[in-house]
């Protein structure tokens, strides 16, 4: 088997056993490349259909180019999306991007939280990958968090073979993390092949090109000449700067990351 | 065809896996330079030379306490193939963590430092790969540098573990001296070592394959679910085998025989499918069909149906199991009660029978059991078809792992 075709299969695997185990599903969407390829094997694994809802959490600090990619990919695939928000509360508190933790805490974290807990979500399916990030690599696809989004990573339940954590205890909710085992290389070569939309803001301007996207102040573009996917594919390969480079809430102190994610970061 | 291979590297703690992990991502230049200039400072700011093993040990405990803690994975490339490494952690305390990268892996690497020799996470880390059914596998015999490069202590460790691999029916491909602090056999011969004319650690991992024999082996489709959406489609993917169009199937354990109308796939119909392949399927008649059925070909080699099987199990769950509890049977999508009667009783660290008729498993050990399934069920030998062949044990997480090694009483 070819090996797009092995994670694909894998994937819809992965997004099926979500489906029938838990009552209450939906899916993170944050507009990258990643979730939006994960979108589309949601579409794959239900022939067309995207039975549960699709959560956006807007930081009110994304690029406009995000917004407008939403906005044509809900039209186009007739999307149930909930906007998840909570930066009203932070503007109110004046926390920004001055202080990357809090910020990123209370205007992603802290929605999601409320957005949890208004639907009642058991299950949620997230398009993290283990080569973006060390402490991703840690992650199972089936990962319990509890109702403080406490990630015990120290101690999660083994996940032997293809039987998942699809039990899940009160108070918990269960990410799932369907594209766990693919790498930037992987998502590219199979937006290609599949044709997916890609928001222009990957595509290089004037020596510069955005390789992961989050809110403006905090995301910066790579020098890049990659004007097209094969381009990128190809600066991919030959690069060796890490994916994440341009997201400066992973660097701000030494284990930030961690930190973050121990809060329920996504 | 561009091909991955996911291999599990595994050993005692301290016998260098992340080393030969950090060594085998440095020599193929796969490491970030930011992640080489953050190990640079961080062993700087320490007063050490650089270790490798620091690549992967993102947590910040486990730089501190100097162990892995999970399953991490990790990517490189040869001429050949591109690998994806699952590091499996050596500390007894992650034991569950470490059969998890190993059941995801397609080929091992079994890590011996020279000094210490054979140690217990070896014995338990071995017996986990074998009892996982890997057959290919590479033993590596590491810090041949504090051993002054001798070629009498590599054979006497050889010898050392060639006799107990052997007690577990595990033989493996190449047994290699190497350095992965100073890189020996990982990537290039070097002099130090030039008594030894085998592979380097590269070569032999090239040497291994793919296996695709499992289109060969007769169809087993077991059903994941089943959609109502616009049409009935039944969903899963096939475990082993191929399935056509027009083929007549039989419906596992209920023996329905129907016609494959469609095989579909979201905006495309196949005309066939083979083993590994999400996809959906619609019948020419309506046959009860649900999760847990297996769908199979007339005319193949039909598979078990009993609700009485032998396993061979791993306890991984801190509360012992005593006979009369019950807990969950999962074996590809099949989910049913049953009860548990323990027979043997094995200490996973030296491999000792602990009873012959136990009545309870602890955490660690292995045993030989009888389960009764509640409702029967739709197994395989092992060996033949794997997915079919290998259950976990479950109460509100997964409590065992096991392998089925007969049928009936």
């Amino acid at each position: 088997m070819d090996k797009l075709d092995a994670l694909e299969s894998e994937s819809i695997y992965i997004i099926r056993e979500a489906y029938r185990k838990f009552h209450k599903l939906g899916m993170l969407w944050s507009i990258g490349k990643d979730s939006t390829t994960l979108l589309w094997l949601v579409k794959k694994a239900f022939f067309g259909k995207v039975p549960f809802p699709v959560i956006y959490i807007d930081t009110g600090l994304h690029f406009k180019e995000m917004y407008e990619f939403r906005d044509m990919c809900v039209k186009k695939w007739g999307l149930n999306l909930i906007i998840s928000k909570n930066y009203e509360e932070a503007e109110g508190l004046g926390i920004g991007p001055s202080d990357k933790l809090k910020c990123c805490a209370i205007r992603k974290t802290d929605a999601l939280k409320k957005t949890i807990a208004d639907y009642k979500f058991d299950a949620l399916l997230l398009g993290i990958r283990r080569d973006e990030h060390g402490v991703r690599a840690k992650e199972r696809f089936f990962s319990p968090r509890n109702k403080d989004f406490y990630w015990d990573y120290k101690n999660q339940p083994p996940e032997l073979w293809d039987q998942y954590k699809t039990q899940k205890e009160s108070e918990q909710h269960i990410r799932v993390h369907p594209l766990l085992q693919w790498t930037e290389v992987d998502i590219w070569e199979y937006i290609k092949r599949e044709k997916l939309p890609v928001n222009p803001l990957y595509f290089a301007k004037n020596g510069k090109r955005y390789r992961s996207l989050g809110c403006k102040p905090c995301t910066s573009p790579v020098d890049s000449n990659a004007s097209n996917i094969d381009e990128i594919i190809e600066e991919i390969k030959k690069s060796k700067i890490t994916e994440r480079s341009g997201r400066a809430q992973d660097k701000e102190e030494a284990h930030a990351m961690q930190k973050l994610r121990a809060l329920g970061y996504m | 065809m561009e091909e991955r291979l996911k291999i599990v590297i595994v050993g005692h703690v301290d016998h260098g896996k992340s080393t030969l992990i950090g060594r085998l991502l440095y020599d193929t230049d796969s490491l970030p330079e930011s992640k080489l200039k953050e190990i640079k400072e961080f062993c700087e700011a320490l007063g050490k030379d650089v270790e490798f093993g620091y690549v992967l040990d993102h947590l910040e405990e486990e730089r501190k306490q100097g162990v892995t803690i999970d399953t991490t994975q990790t990517f490189f490339k040869t001429k050949k193939r591109e690998y994806v490494i699952i590091d499996a952690p050596g500390h007894v305390e992650f034991l569950k963590n470490m059969i998890t990268g190993a059941s995801h892996a397609e080929a091992a690497i079994l890590i011996v430092d020279a000094e210490e020799g054979v140690k217990e996470q070896t014995k338990r880390h071995a017996y986990i790969l074998g009892m996982l059914g890997l057959k290919q596998v590479i033993v590596v015999i590491n810090k041949m540098d504090l051993v002054d490069y001798k070629k009498e202590r590599f054979e006497e460790v050889k010898k050392e573990i060639i006799e107990f691999l052997k007690s577990l029916n595990i033989e493996p491909k190449y047994i290699i001296p190497i350095s992965a602090k100073e890189g020996d056999f990982i990537a290039k011969k070097t002099e130090k070592l030039n008594w030894f004319d085998g592979p380097t650690v590269l070569e032999a991992l090239d040497g291994f394959s793919k296996s695709d024999e499992l289109d060969k082996k007769p169809l087993r489709f077991p059903v994941q679910d089943v959609y109502n959406f616009d049409k009935r489609i039944i969903a899963g993917r096939i475990a082993s085998g191929i399935i056509t169009e027009g083929d007549e199937i039989i419906v596992f354990p209920s023996k329905e025989v129907t016609k494959v109308k469609s095989i579909e796939e979201y905006n495309k119909i196949l005309k066939e499918a083979s083993a590994g392949k999400s996809i959906g399927i619609i019948t020419e008649d309506k046959v009860f069909v649900d999760r847990g059925d297996v769908i199979t070909k007339k005319g193949e080699p039909a598979p078990i149906v009993t609700d009485t099987i032998k396993g061979h199990v791993f306890w991984m769950d801190p509360t012992p199991f005593k006979e009369g509890e019950r807990v969950l049977f999962k074996c590809a999508t099949q989910e049913v009660m049953c009860d548990i009667e323990v027979k043997r009783v094995i200490d996973s660290s030296n491999l000792e029978v602990l009873s012959e008729d136990a009545t309870t498993i602890e955490n660690r050990q292995v045993a030989d059991v009888i389960i009764k399934t509640e409702k029967p069920i739709v197994v395989e030998n092992f060996n033949d078809i794997p997915s079919l062949g290998r259950f976990v044990l479950q109460r509100e997480d997964t409590c065992a792992g096991g392998i089925i090694t007969g049928f009936g009483e």
